[in-house]
């Protein structure tokens, strides 16, 4: 009986994944217009930063000693004498055909400087962030654990701290401690200067172009290079990720269920982890996603500190040379990364949480 | 009938009772946080310091004495002297009247901005909201100091420049809530009250949503506060902010970084100052959060 009118009780399993599909197809084209759309208001911000905000954008580009013919030359191939809007159409082919101009300062091509420095940005991001959440995570869960003693009084602490240290400022210091007093650490610079160009860049990232190689003095050497600036960056991440962990904690040991839980006698280390602390792992994805954006931001700093030859350095380079084409680059660049990092950690969110599907 | 018994009366006669209560019981619900106490604290100091700069400071900020370089902290030098021999420790004096200018600046530009854009998107609804939100989500998606470090790179390195590029970047967050706090009142009966009394948006706006947008609107600009002095900071020790000589923290920090090794007090002791301003700016918004806008808790 049951098998023969299926129809009745239930619409045909065919028509209920065709809606879903669509609704998916509908979710997946509203994230791309999104996209899109944001990453088209980034290059509306450098567009503007670049060509409306200088009085003069060709000077900008050829600098105060170029000859009257240097400076006609350059406006007309900056486009300057066309209308703003034809201009910015301009911009947006080149950006996206990965022509970002030349930089003033290295005399290359930015787009080319610039896969050239990411590796090692991204490289001490991606360390930091892990520090950051092989650290933040049990911190919170402890903190939240632990509501109202001094041990979560001293983790929220630590956590404010990460909101009120300049990075610059606890790069140096940790240089001056760990490097020049302790000697635990390896100095700025991403290895010692004798073990320099010994690798061959594959990833461009020395930890694996090292071990690729076989080359364990090396990654070793790159190690001690990285544990400094890596962990300065992870505290910052970890400051965010603790006091993040530690709210969705304490909402969670609120409900209902956990009370339960404790009630019929399951011992506490499993009602924390398991049954308070299953259900926060999607929103703890979307924090670190946000927060190893962030990073990328904050390597900005500590590159500076630590000749880190990564973006952030080459940022601050030219911005102190008035190298607009690079500046606009560097900030296109980490400007899409961030966007990118955040869109898919809301979509991943939003695909792992079955609420919100 | 005391003071106490007047400002805790359930049923004020005046205005003016009302909102003298209201503040009062905020300030005894601060109270009872020991945190909170102490980053007003550290916020009164500073703007003592600030007020009182020419008095406190014990030598000039940028007078040099070279025979008197980068002397080690002592009873003369409580933080020691810098590589032109100007003492660090009334320096650090004078930039607090910096650092009190930039933020408040900030906060003066950047919120008034936000809450405006934020009212005017969630009042009106339909399209104006879905450009203005568009416009600020775009905003709110981009890294704030490499878009503050952008704009200043355009405009130029100087303190009003650096004021101007982070108030630039930190309106949308604000934007956001003033948006969210409209929408909930919006549809009140009071506003149809003044509505049908012949109000006008702007009317309504200003005189009816922004004042009800203020508490967690300050709640949001002290906790902001800590960041912005770090971006100002930041700005200042990339040479992009304030311009040497003026005694600005992240500047004199970025002076020191030669002689970390050696004479760590030139770039140490500016460092203790921005982190207790900061944490001050951070223990008062966390404290007044809890106070006012309990709910927010966690969406940083």
């Amino acid at each position: 009986m049951t098998t023969e009118q299926p129809a009745l009780t239930s619409p045909p399993p065919e028509k209920l994944t065709s809606k879903r599909t669509r609704r998916q197809i509908g979710a997946v084209v509203t994230f791309l217009v999104t996209l899109f759309l944001t990453f088209l208001g980034l290059l509306a911000i450098t567009f503007f930063i670049g060509r409306v905000i200088p009085i003069d954008p060709v000077l900008a580009v050829v600098g105060d000693r170029a000859t009257q013919a240097q400076y006609n030359a350059a406006a007309a191939a900056m486009g300057l004498d066309q209308p703003l809007y034809v201009q910015f159409v301009n911009y947006v082919g080149n950006v996206l055909t990965g022509n970002l101009g030349m930089s003033v300062s290295t005399g290359r091509p930015v787009a080319a400087d610039l896969s050239r420095f990411f590796p090692a940005t991204f490289e001490m991001a991606t360390l930091g962030i892990l520090i950051g959440v092989a650290i933040g995570v049990p911190l919170g869960v402890i903190a939240a654990a632990r509501q109202g003693t001094w041990l979560d009084q001293a983790i929220r602490v630590v956590g404010l701290l990460g909101y009120s240290v300049p990075a610059f400022w606890l790069g140096l210091v940790g240089l001056a401690i760990f490097y020049a007093r302790l000697r635990w650490v390896g100095g700025p610079g991403r290895l010692d200067i004798f073990y320099d160009g010994l690798v061959t860049p594959i990833t461009g990232m020395i930890l694996i172009d090292s071990l690729v190689q076989g080359e364990f003095d090396i990654f070793w050497n790159a190690v001690w290079h990285i544990v400094l600036p890596a962990s300065v960056l992870g505290f910052f991440s970890l400051a965010y990720i603790a006091r993040m962990t530690r709210s969705f904690m304490l909402d969670q040991l609120s409900q209902e269920f956990v009370t339960t839980a404790r009630v019929k006698g399951v011992p506490e280390r499993v009602v924390i982890w398991r049954h308070a602390f299953n259900p926060i792992r999607v929103p703890l994805i979307t924090v670190i996603g946000l927060s190893y954006a962030g990073l990328l931001e904050g390597s900005v700093m500590i590159e500076t500190v630590f000749s880190w030859p990564g973006i952030g350095n080459y940022l601050t380079t030219a911005l102190l040379n008035a190298d607009m084409n690079a500046v606009l680059g560097s900030t296109l660049v980490i400007g899409s990364v961030f966007i990118v990092i955040n869109k898919v950690s809301d979509v991943l969110y939003r695909v792992l949480d079955p609420r919100a599907r | 009938m005391s003071t106490r018994d007047w400002l805790l009366a359930d049923s004020p006669t005046s205005r003016w009772q009302a909102n003298a209560g209201r503040t009062y019981r905020v300030f005894t619900a601060l109270l009872r946080n020991p945190l909170s106490v102490l980053g007003g604290v550290i916020i009164l100091v500073l703007l003592l310091t600030a007020l009182f700069a020419p008095w406190i400071a014990p030598f000039s900020p940028t007078g040099q004495n070279l025979s008197q370089r980068l002397l080690p902290p002592s009873g003369v030098n409580w933080m020691g002297t810098d590589e032109l021999g100007r003492d660090i420790f009334s320096r650090v004096v004078w930039g607090s009247q910096i650092t009190l200018t930039i933020v408040l600046l900030v906060a003066l530009i950047s919120a008034p901005l936000g809450l405006l854009i934020g009212a005017i998107a969630g009042y009106f609804g339909g399209w104006v909201d879905r450009v203005l939100m568009g416009f600020t989500d775009i905003f709110l998606s981009l890294p704030k100091l490499i878009l503050a470090l952008a704009f200043v790179a355009a405009l130029g390195p100087g303190i009003n420049n650096a004021i101007i590029a982070i108030a630039i970047t930190s309106w949308p967050a604000y934007a956001r809530i003033a948006r969210a706090e409209t929408l909930t009142i919006r549809n009140a009966e009071y506003i149809s009250a003044v509505q049908l009394a012949g109000g006008g948006p702007i009317r309504v706006i200003v005189q009816h949503i922004l004042p009800l947008c203020t508490s967690s609107m300050i709640v949001r600009v002290t906790l902001d506060m800590a960041g912005v002095i770090l971006t100002a900071a930041g700005l200042g020790f990339i040479g992009l902010g304030a311009q040497p000589p003026l005694p600005e923290w992240g500047a004199m920090i970025s002076r020191g970084r030669t002689f970390i090794l050696d004479q760590w007090w030139v770039a140490t002791m500016p460092g203790f100052a921005i982190i207790i301003v900061s944490l001050g700016f951070c223990f008062l918004g966390d404290g007044l959060r809890d106070v006012l806008d309990p709910k927010s808790e966690g969406k940083s």
